[in-house]
């Protein structure tokens, strides 16, 4: 089983079925994708990433060896390496995904058609109370928010749902339950990734304060053709094009009372997220404000390197003090130590981005305890040793990979993804050679 | 119905894709359309060709009509094309002859503002499939095994670990190494982040399990001498002392490592009193068995990083030199507590959870001095100065020893096997991967994987991660026992051929071979580009189901031609 269907649980199961292993994967939202899905480009090559990711999402879903269980969350284990016995609670999507095409008729009719803000976009755009998680979800299968619909909170819409109304395979089912699955396995990968911190909490930044303040995500989202502004870059205060742009690095993180540790991908994001800035609007000036730059990967440094020499991105080291707003043009006033000049300087940028702490994700407390493994001090799940065995836990047959098992970027997790198969196929060789009974799923 | 058996009898399947595709595009009346083009005996629209229903329809229409050709006029090949061909197949026909006809993302999404467009454009796209799909043929895929032996070359920390693991998954390993020892650089060092543990006790435990595991075949003070072959079925020529040995084996990994440069020519580096990272490591190990850490050269250490890296000779960052240093002088100030340590620094490159080593290292009274590339420091005798950024001033520091830091590069050996493998090195030296995203550890050519340094530089455990994800990678086609190549491969006129070659330079799959005067395709390895086909002066080479004569039929009725 894997747990987690971002870039890092998806390359698992297509490892485990390639090789022929049956395996359950089991995603907490309502598709698979995770972060990747999300990003409008990637570094180093600004490759478009649900271009290079969709496929694949499509491949796993499609894959004969691979079920995919999504709007589901791993809620109990029992057994040991070999012969797990898991306990997963699937939440109902009222839709049944057997008739759903994705076709998103549904939410067209919605009474509350595009009132509240879209997850998947980071609160950018606006869904209905029925909706697909985005348009390249996997499975294209509609669900209802059963906090809004007026079906599920209030037991009536109008004479007759519209959006039953609309859906021509009368894939619409109110009467779904949670269901509770419990799934027979040899080994666990744990692949849940990360969560985000919200940087609300840093009052100095004025984001939620600020209009145009936003975070790396909200950048993506906007700046992704397939985003709700269609890739145009525009501020939300007044729809225009901002002239200057500064990314904030490190927010919340390297930070002794925050996190502490370094993200490891910020540095590369802002440099893209710069890159691409330019290539919409040449003429956008963008700075990127850093106590550290860390171009640490294959090909990073000279990632940065032709950010600055060929695209003019200004990298100036130097920590924010405070923002303030102008309240007549809504720019923002950046105050900042120049660490170079030493003196303190001001900026003024018309949109700033946050780079806000990737964080252990919300529930991976919750879930270390539910698989009995262990996370470190930051909240990461921690491997049995960090230098030989980077990818087992502590429990025999539970595998890490890709952010939860601390920062990385997409090709190590991806690389620790193929790794946690190989572990789980050295489990269930051990298991067959021992002539246990096979076709169990892994 | 009967139908001769030369008779071409093509359905036309149109989908609406609820309002995707129907919202901007007359799907009726390209349906009417449809209905007129030569060889169509049926036409029908589908509100979702993709779903159980449409399927059936095909599948019912197939039966009743007689089809021999089907074309589906919906969405994108790349997400359904696998779903239609098994309809196809699941009916009776060979899933060569299904044709596909994306009117979705080329017509009413990029024409969502002009439906009458949109509409043409799907009935020019529909009359263009018919055509090619007339004259498809239907093709056999041939299986071609694998011999389930994996050949690593390198025998360090990351060709161990893959060795160990594919062997524990149940194949048979050879591993390759040119020196007399497992083990690689680690040999060479001294403790090992993040847990400090002594590094030759850790290599010398995984050499340890290596030696025990029945499945692997170890070979040191061997070179490779020749690869031959493809997926599944490679011969690989070995020579250890002096005489030669052949392996057949599957699948192949690259672990072979990468080397320290040395600083010739920087900072006065001599080896002795000025040395690198690794020659360090060296002497910590001779102290610690000699019981003695006054002979490491002083206690006044001053260490300069990125000494070749990050623009000065080499373009890149060897991303393990900040933390290997942090180790070190960490390592230092616990032997000798009174040693003072000053790191001369571009920008401390510790990232992930390593950023506690920095915090430790400060903690213990390691100093850090940043300087700017264009200011770098200066080492005369015993005297090491530097212009400080942080505090905008310049520092004379007195060094009884000064360590550079250098990157990892690659050796005169990844040229070789580069061209022996017909693999590929990036700009920066090192192996280049088939994709740097989502395939880091494979190689465009199928069978062959990387891992460890010899991708790039990175540490340890990072290593181990590669070095596992390789061995998965290679366990694929070795656990299935046959890969199946697409059938949309070559084929060679032999009259036509004048054997000039260039298809085989051109190939970036390795696909072709010109041997004895015979241009042989290869067709595990080709992927169905069709670059040799376009490259080709005689047009002696015809790529199965995208022949030249279907493809030109596609434009023909594009200009109405035909």
């Amino acid at each position: 089983m894997v747990i987690g269907g971002g870039i890092a649980g998806i390359q698992a199961a297509l490892d485990l079925g390639d090789r022929g292993h049956d395996v359950y994967l089991v995603e907490k939202k309502p598709s698979i994708g995770g972060r990747m899905a999300q990003l409008d480009k990637t570094f180093p090559t600004n490759d478009c990433s649900i271009c290079i990711l969709a496929p694949k999402m499509l491949e796993c879903f499609d894959h004969p060896n691979v079920t995919v269980i999504t709007n589901a969350e791993v809620k109990g284990l029992e057994g040991s390496a070999g012969d797990f016995k898991v306990k997963v609670l699937k939440k109902p999507r009222y839709v049944d995904e057997d008739k759903c095409t994705g076709c998103g008729d549904c939410a067209w009719a919605c009474r509350l058609k595009e009132r509240f803000p879209d997850d998947f976009n980071m609160g950018l755009g606006k869904r209905s109370a029925i909706s697909l998680y985005f348009i390249q979800a996997v499975p294209r299968v509609a669900l209802i928010d059963d906090e809004h619909c007026l079906m599920l909170t209030k037991g009536k819409c109008g004479k007759s749902p519209p959006c039953v109304d609309a859906c021509g395979p009368k894939a619409i089912d109110f009467a779904q339950k949670p269901e509770e699955i419990e799934l027979d396995v040899d080994a666990i990968i744990v692949a849940t990734g990360y969560d985000l911190l919200d940087p609300s909490q840093f009052k100095e930044y004025g984001y939620g304060v600020y209009a145009n303040v936003l975070t790396a995500f909200e950048f993506e989202r906007l700046i992704c053709a397939g985003g709700p502004k269609e890739g145009h870059l525009v501020r939300p205060s007044d729809g225009e094009v901002p002239k200057t742009i500064t990314f904030i690095q490190c927010v919340g993180l390297r930070d002794r009372g925050n996190y502490p540790y370094c993200c490891s991908v910020c540095c590369l994001n802002s440099t893209k997220g710069s890159i691409l800035a330019k290539e919409h609007y040449p003429e956008i000036e963008t700075y990127i404000l850093y106590s550290e730059l860390r171009a640490v990967g294959k090909r990073s440094q000279e990632y940065v390197d032709r950010a600055r020499d060929e695209y003019g991105i200004k990298y100036i080291r130097g920590m924010p003090g405070e923002l303030l707003e102008d309240p007549e043009t809504k720019n923002l006033i950046i105050k900042y130590e120049d660490m170079d000049s030493g003196t303190i300087e001001r900026m003024e940028a018309e949109l700033v981005v946050l780079n806000t702490a990737p964080i252990p994700g919300e529930s991976s407390k919750e879930l270390a305890e539910v698989l009995g493994i262990a996370v470190d001090e930051y909240g990461f799940f921690s491997p049995k040793d960090p230098l030989g065995a980077p990818i087992e836990t502590e429990k025999e047959g539970i595998f890490l990979s890709g952010y939860a098992q601390g920062p990385k970027d997409i090709p190590e997790s991806v690389a620790q993804a193929s790794a946690a198969a190989a572990e789980a196929s050295e489990i269930i060789a051990r298991k067959s050679s021992r002539g246990d009974d096979e076709g169990e799923k892994e | 119905m009967d139908a001769t058996d030369d008779e071409i009898r093509v359905g036309v399947f149109i989908c609406h894709c609820g309002s995707n595709i129907g919202g901007v595009v007359d799907v009726p009346a390209v349906t009417e359309y449809a209905k007129t083009l030569p060889n169509v005996v049926y036409a029908e629209r589908n509100l979702y060709t993709c779903s159980s229903d449409g399927i059936d329809s095909i599948k019912r229409a197939i039966q009743e009509h007689n089809l021999n050709r089907v074309v589906v006029a919906a969405c994108t090949p790349r997400t359904h094309e696998p779903l239609f061909r098994k309809a196809c197949e699941d009916a009776g026909l060979n899933k060569y002859i299904f044709e596909f006809a994306n009117i979705r993302d080329h017509c009413s999404w990029i024409h969502m503002r002009e439906p009458e467009k949109a509409t043409e454009k799907a009935k020019d796209l529909v009359r263009m499939a018919v055509a090619k799909a007339s004259l498809l043929e239907p093709q056999e895929e041939k299986k071609v095994s694998v011999e389930p032996k994996t050949l690593v070359i390198g025998g360090g920390i990351s060709g161990m670990t893959a060795a160990l693991n594919l062997a524990r998954q149940g194949f048979d390993v050879h591993i390759v190494e040119k020196e007399r020892d497992l083990g690689g650089m680690a040999r060479q060092l001294y403790k090992l982040y993040p847990t400090f543990v002594d590094a030759l006790e850790f290599v010398n435990a995984l050499v340890k399990e290596v030696e025990a595991e029945e499945r692997i075949t170890i070979w040191t003070s061997t070179t490779v001498k020749e690869v031959e072959g493809y997926v599944g079925n490679f011969k690989a020529t070995i020579t250890i002392g002096g005489e030669d040995e052949v392996l057949k084996v599957g699948t192949i990994i690259v672990a072979i490592g990468a080397a320290e440069f040395k600083p010739d020519g920087f900072y006065d580096y001599d080896g002795s009193r000025v040395i690198t990272q690794l020659e360090l490591e060296a002497r910590l190990r001779a102290c610690e068995e000699a019981g003695d850490f006054s002979e490491l050269g002083g206690k006044r250490i001053v260490m300069i990083q990125c000494v070749g890296a990050r623009g000065r000779k080499f373009s890149y960052c060897s991303k393990i030199c900040c933390t290997t240093a942090l180790k070190n002088a960490l390592v230092i100030k616990e032997k000798v507590p009174d040693a003072e340590i000053y790191v001369l620094h571009r920008g401390i490159n510790v990232y992930g959870e390593y950023e506690y080593l920095l915090i430790e290292a400060r903690e213990s009274g390691i100093r850090f001095v940043k300087f700017g590339l264009e200011n770098e420091p200066n080492v005369e005798g015993t005297s090491v100065t530097v212009y400080h950024e942080n505090i905008r001033k310049e520092l004379e520091l007195e060094a009884d020893l000064v360590v550079l830091s250098t990157p990892l590069i690659s050796t005169p050996e990844y040229e070789q096997l580069s061209k022996m493998l017909k693999v590929p090195l990036g700009l920066d030296g090192f192996f280049y991967e088939a994709h740097v995203k989502l395939r880091p550890l494979d190689f465009a050519t199928d069978g062959i994987y990387v891992c460890g340094t010899a991708h790039g530089p990175r540490d340890i455990p990072e290593s181990i991660a590669q070095a596992l994800g390789a061995s998965s990678r290679a366990s694929i086609p070795m656990a299935r026992g046959f890969v199946v190549p697409e059938a949309i491969t070559p084929v060679v006129d032999e009259t036509a051929c004048v054997k000039c070659g260039i298809c085989v330079d051109k190939c970036p799959y390795s696909a072709l071979r010109l041997d004895d005067d015979k241009l042989e395709v290869i067709d595990a390895l080709c992927k169905g580009c069709g670059t040799c086909v376009a490259a080709c002066p005689t047009g002696a080479l015809d790529q199965r189901h995208f022949r030249n004569k279907e493809v030109e039929a596609q434009i023909k009725t594009f200009f109405c031609l035909s």
